[in-house]
């Protein structure tokens, strides 16, 4: 029936689900990624979902990669097509050689295939009707069965599987019983009616090592949990929402006092963004570690009160979500489009600290140390995730935590050093770092109180519209975010094989897909240095990367080369030696994309590869 | 806001209350507020309830938003932290200030333009949530600081300095609070301190959300003829259903009442108050019949003053969340880190 040679490949393919949202397939396809990670093989899986409930497409990708390439790879496998409503999309999406998997009770005319791609039909719908009479575990029980199919058609092993259902069902026998059943209800129709395995097979490997499988919003609460956060604030937006629906699942289980069952955190969900942010500021100007998490609206509502926070130096950690905007923009999908929102959030001069993780083991540790900063820095941190880091499940190495750690309360003037006749002044530069001591209200009786207040003040913190000593804050305020620099993550850099004058700039969630490009680009005959910037401030090392290169790629996910304006800004370089490679149509960057777009610029420039040159 | 330092001398012969501190010890800067504001006024009175309350004056927190009113924390308490947040947000900074530290005593003052438009939302929720505060509205029914346009708490035909007359319904913010179940509402007026000092010590002492409405009339910009919010309008058509005296520490025998006209109520904390009844018929504790009696009371153009509903036995949002009595500000690692045996169990579950 092909013209074209299945596509043959062991462990480095991608296979994707085309579902219904509501259908409850979610946990059968997750279980699919599970399974092949428990054959030692690393997988990514995506979720690409729309902004609805229920009856709208989604699906779920899992490309399988034996040499651990996490980023998203683009184009299709092996398509499962469980929805009607995609169908010639999802079918028209499949690589030439690849294979169909779709369900055959229904016959469908020759004009819904293509010839260049394998067709496989089970009959899910005729096989699930006939062992189960109630609608809903018809739906749910379909799932379980593809699932069986697929692990013979791609020869996984259904002993790894049905460990998975045993450990999600433990203490319920009857619901796993009736999983494992299921599941080999497709695994042997498959392995009865169809040649089994296709040229897409899983073989067991030894490349995921001691890594674990985690969504990067739960790894950033979990991170809020180890660093102390007690405040909580926010409002549901997606793809934040996770965030503090997490926090407070593990706060439930890891904050209650043993004794009295009492609660060592707060949680509120506040009627909005302001609200979010103002019980965040309030809690943080008291001495508590408090945080809100939401996505680009929440940032825009925030804005006001962010001024605040950077202006009468209150600590707070943002963890901002981002999505594709501008407004509402595409709420379920990903980009790095806040930037120059959040580096510079707010009317007046303002400048803010992000970070930047690159999975949830760095949104771990970085939720973590946002605390330490904020209260260190006594400013607003943001931690810049994306939903592609946020809402995926993501291989990473484990978390860790080091148990000799104190939290970094910063500079806070106690009651004995009052006592002492030590010089309080709230806005006071005593250390030259830029950064004033504070006091907890209710600290001591007649000294150490000041007014807070978002107007200009002088250095004791008494309201004053004098030029110089509005300009003498606005000055210091400048040397803190220089002391910030050195507190921040440090930029990573990886140097190619060779000496070369051309050099890459990357961040967040672009990371994996970059690694993967650099081989690519590589097997065309381009050598890149690389720096993966994790903050801002950037540290002085941005500035040599710069120097040393002629011409610098800066790959980031939007439309107006965000994190390049602001290199070009802070650091007053030449725009026309940092060349944009941009992708934000939503979807997640690609290894493909970013070798193509900095492979066709670097023979645009007519740089003759080594290679060719030599030959 | 002002250079011009206070003099700090005491007299010798100044009157101390039982933590020994002086009347002056609940000052602060000398306002900046124009000469007869009803605000003035009202800092006053907050000065007067702390004193007679003897509440060490750095164990309050102020929290205000922005305008004339949300300026005077500055005029009460110098020895306690204030925070003069953002135009309408006092609520949220006061919910996370209270859930930071539930031991201080938190002071919200607001103003109507703060709390009846850019705040209304704000207003609201905090009400709701029922966070442990007392709240404070200093109500003009205009704009100070921005010259003079109505605000939202303008009665519905009252007429601006510059003649404008108001065609917009006004929010009563004494009957949304009641709505949303505030658990001590009361309205007063500035140039009634033995009615409002008071009620003010009474909302400190009560556990819970606790919403003070002071009509406060502002001589700059509305004062005048055709005012609802003058000081004149107020005088004439203010309809006081009780006064009180809050009792702490003292014993209600003592004090010296007409038999049947005084109702004693005790809060949680154990302090009492005595209400003195005007209406013989107002019960304070009826939350209902004080939303139906003001309603009918403003239909007829009266300002009902005093008490108006307390329910002694509220609940905070610390009781809610059920947060650990020690406040959470003073939470270390050794608490609040779950540290690395557990994350290991963590890393192991992910795999």
């Amino acid at each position: 029936m092909s013209d074209k040679k299945p596509i043959s490949s062991v462990n480095d393919f991608v296979v994707r689900f085309a579902n219904v949202n509501g259908s409850g397939s979610a946990s059968a396809n997750e279980m699919f990624a599970r399974a092949i990670l428990r054959h030692g093989v690393p997988v990514s899986p995506r979720n690409i979902f729309p902004s609805n409930i229920q009856g709208l497409p989604t699906w779920y990708e899992v490309r399988v990669t034996e040499d651990g390439h996490l980023g998203a790879r683009g184009g299709v496998d092996m398509m499962v097509a469980m929805n009607p409503q995609t169908w010639d999309k999802d079918v028209a999406g499949i690589e030439p050689g690849g294979y169909l998997f779709y369900d055959s009770t229904k016959p469908m005319p020759s004009t819904k295939f293509r010839d260049d791609i394998t067709v496989i039909g089970v009959p899910l719908t005729a096989i699930t009707n006939s062992t189960y009479t109630d609608p809903r575990q018809r739906q749910l029980f379909k799932n379980i069965i593809y699932l069986g199919a697929l692990s013979a058609l791609l020869d996984m092993d259904p002993k790894l599987i049905e460990q998975l259902i045993s450990e999600q069902y433990k203490g319920k026998e009857k619901l796993l019983s009736s999983n494992v059943h299921a599941l080999h209800l497709g695994r042997d129709w498959a392995l009865q009616n169809l040649k089994c395995p296709i040229g897409l097979r899983v073989k067991k490997s030894d490349r995921v090592g001691d890594r674990i499988f985690i969504e990067g919003n739960s790894a950033a609460a979990l991170g809020a949990v180890y660093g102390g956060a007690t405040v909580c604030a926010w409002y549901p937006i997606t793809p934040s929402s996770s965030v503090a629906e997490a926090f407070t699942a593990h706060c439930k289980r890891y904050r209650h006092d043993a004794k009295t069952g009492k609660a060592k955190y707060a949680i509120v969900q506040g009627e909005d963004e302001l609200a979010s942010i103002g019980i965040v500021i309030g809690a943080s100007w008291n001495g508590a570690r408090a945080f809100t998490a939401t996505s680009g609206p929440g940032i825009s509502l925030m804005t006001e009160f962010i001024g605040l926070s950077y202006f009468a130096e209150i600590p707070a950690v943002i963890m901002n979500i981002q999505r594709a905007g501008p407004s509402t923009g595409m709420p379920t999908r990903t980009q790095q489009c806040d930037i120059i929102a959040c580096a510079y959030a707010s009317h007046g001069d303002t400048k803010h600290v992000l970070l930047f993780p690159e999975d949830p083991a760095e949104a771990f540790e970085f939720a973590a140390a946002a605390f330490d900063l904020a209260e260190r820095l006594q400013t607003t941190i943001f931690l810049m995730l994306d939903l592609d880091i946020g809402m995926n499940h993501r291989l990473c190495r484990p978390l860790k935590w080091d148990d000799a750690k104190q939290y970094d309360r910063g500079k806070v003037m106690t009651e004995e050093m009052l006592e002492e006749g030590r010089d309080f002044g709230r806005y006071l530069d005593v250390d030259g770092d830029g950064i004033p001591y504070r006091t907890y209200p209710g600290t001591h009786p007649t000294k150490g109180s000041y007014f807070t207040r978002g107007t200009s003040r002088d250095r004791y913190a008494r309201y004053s519209e004098e030029g110089s000593v509005y300009a003498d804050n606005m000055q210091r305020l400048v040397r803190k975010f220089e002391t910030a620099q050195d507190l921040v993550p440090r930029p990573l850099q990886a140097n190619a094989e060779r000496p070369t004058k051309y050099g890459v700039i990357y961040f967040g969630s672009t990371s994996p897909a970059m690694d993967e490009a650099i081989g690519l680009l590589e097997e065309r005959g381009h050598q890149l240095d690389r720096l993966r910037i994790r903050a801002f401030p950037f540290h002085s090392s941005v500035a040599s990367f710069l120097a040393e290169h002629d011409f610098v790629y800066v790959v980031e996910q939007n439309r107006d080369g965000q994190l390049r304006s602001l290199i070009v800004n802070e650091n007053g370089i030449d725009p026309v030696r940092l060349i944009p490679i941009l992708h934000y149509d939503g979807t997640p960057i690609t290894a493909r994309f970013i070798a193509k777009a900095i492979g066709d610029h670097q023979d645009h420039l007519k740089v003759t590869p080594l290679r060719k040159a030599v030959s | 806001m002002t250079y011009i330092a206070k003099p700090k001398f005491h007299h010798p012969g100044l009157k101390k209350n039982d933590l020994g501190y002086t009347h002056r010890d609940y000052e602060g800067k000398i306002s900046t507020l124009c000469a007869g504001c009803g605000h003035d006024s009202i800092t006053a009175s907050i000065i007067e309830a702390c004193y007679e309350l003897s509440i060490e004056p750095h164990r309050v927190a102020k929290i205000s938003g922005i305008g004339c009113s949300s300026k005077t924390p500055d005029y009460f308490l110098g020895n306690s932290h204030g925070f003069n947040s953002v135009h309408g947000r006092m609520p949220s900074v006061l919910t996370g200030a209270n859930l930071a530290n539930r031991d201080l005593i938190y002071l919200g003052v607001s103003g109507d333009g703060d709390s009846a438009s850019i705040g209304f939302g704000q207003f609201a929720h905090s009400i709701r949530r029922g966070v442990n505060m007392t709240y404070i509205v200093e109500n003009n029914g205009v704009y100070g600081l921005t010259k003079g346009q109505f605000s939202a708490t303008a009665d519905r035909g009252s007429k601006s300095k510059k003649g404008v007359t108001n065609t917009d319904n006004a929010i009563d913010l004494v009957a949304i609070a009641l709505q949303l179940g505030a658990t001590f509402v009361a309205r007063s007026f500035s140039g009634d301190k033995t009615q409002l000092v008071p009620l003010i010590a009474a909302a400190i002492r009560h556990k819970g959300a606790s919403f003070i409405d002071v009509i406060s009339p502002c001589i700059a910009f509305n004062n005048h003829a055709g005012s609802t919010k003058s000081f004149d309008y107020v005088r004439e058509h203010n309809d006081a259903v009780n006064r009180l005296d809050v009792l702490v520490g003292r014993d209600p025998i003592a004090v010296d009442y007409a038999p049947g006209t005084v109702q004693l109520v005790e809060q949680h904390d154990g302090s009492k108050i005595a209400l003195r009844k005007i209406d013989a018929d107002y019960d304070p504790h009826d939350r209902l019949g004080a939303q139906t009696f003001l309603a009918k009371h403003a239909a007829k153009g009266q300002i009902v003053t005093g008490l108006l509903y307390v329910d002694p036995e509220a609940e905070d949002l610390h009781e809610h969340l059920n947060t650990v009595e020690t406040p959470l500000n003073t939470l270390e690692a050794d608490t609040l880190c779950p540290g690395s045996t557990v994350l290991d169990k963590i890393n192991a579950s992910l795999r």
